[in-house]
């Protein structure tokens, strides 16, 4: 039951992955583009624990705790740029 | 314990999974960027909240040991997810909207994002 319900996730995160790409390609602002990152980003760090629930280990928490520092600051970097022109005064 | 845990495990994967997806399917649908805004940053950091509650009750009732390190991301995306929302909707104040255009700031005469930038330029100069 578990293995259909994470297959069900893998489509569902797989099939959002697709929609921020395909947001980022075809939006008209900046700013939309910015979001679509930061979503494709914690999109990653479900789909990687969802690999690790599948497989049975432990070792993707790490790496999905370093993407969800490096999305947090990556997106502020874009949007203090965005605001300001610069990012760090 | 595996017995009722197990249908849980599938739940939540099953609801993180329709939260992840209808996150981005607004961000395709709605309209304007603010509109836009709105899914993303509440339906996706619930999904992967979901994911990640599956995840502790999966090391809890099958593997059999209390792990903790899923707490740590939840409570990091949803410290962090506002304060993006918060930076976006203030790069579109700024750059899109003028004092004007924006609703009535209550008891103020303009929001005060508006407000401090042109009173510390107006003491530099």
């Amino acid at each position: 039951m578990i293995t259909y319900a994470i297959y069900f996730a893998f489509a569902c995160f797989g099939a959002a992955l697709l929609m921020n790409l395909w947001r980022i390609l075809t939006s008209d602002g900046v700013g939309v583009r910015v979001l679509a990152l930061d979503t494709l980003v914690i999109n990653t760090i479900a789909l990687l624990i969802l690999y690790g629930l599948a497989i049975g280990t432990e070792i993707f928490f790490e790496a999905a705790m370093i993407i969800a520092m490096l999305g947090f600051v990556s997106t502020v970097a874009y949007a203090r740029f965005m605001l300001r022109g610069n990012i760090i005064e | 314990m595996t017995a009722i845990a197990e249908p849980l495990i599938a739940f939540f994967l099953i609801v993180s999974g329709i939260f992840g997806f209808v996150g981005s399917f607004g961000l395709l649908k709605l309209g304007d960027p603010m509109s836009r805004m709105h899914a993303p940053t509440k339906a996706t950091t619930l999904g992967v909240g979901g994911v990640l509650l599956a995840s502790i009750l999966h090391s809890v009732a099958i593997e059999k040991h209390l792990s903790l390190h899923e707490l740590l991301i939840t409570l990091f995306l949803f410290l962090t997810a506002p304060i993006t929302a918060h930076f976006i909707a203030k790069w579109h104040i700024h750059r899109h909207e003028t004092p004007q255009s924006l609703p009535r700031a209550g008891d103020d005469v303009i929001w005060a994002t508006h407000d401090t930038p042109e009173q510390e330029d107006g003491d530099a100069a």
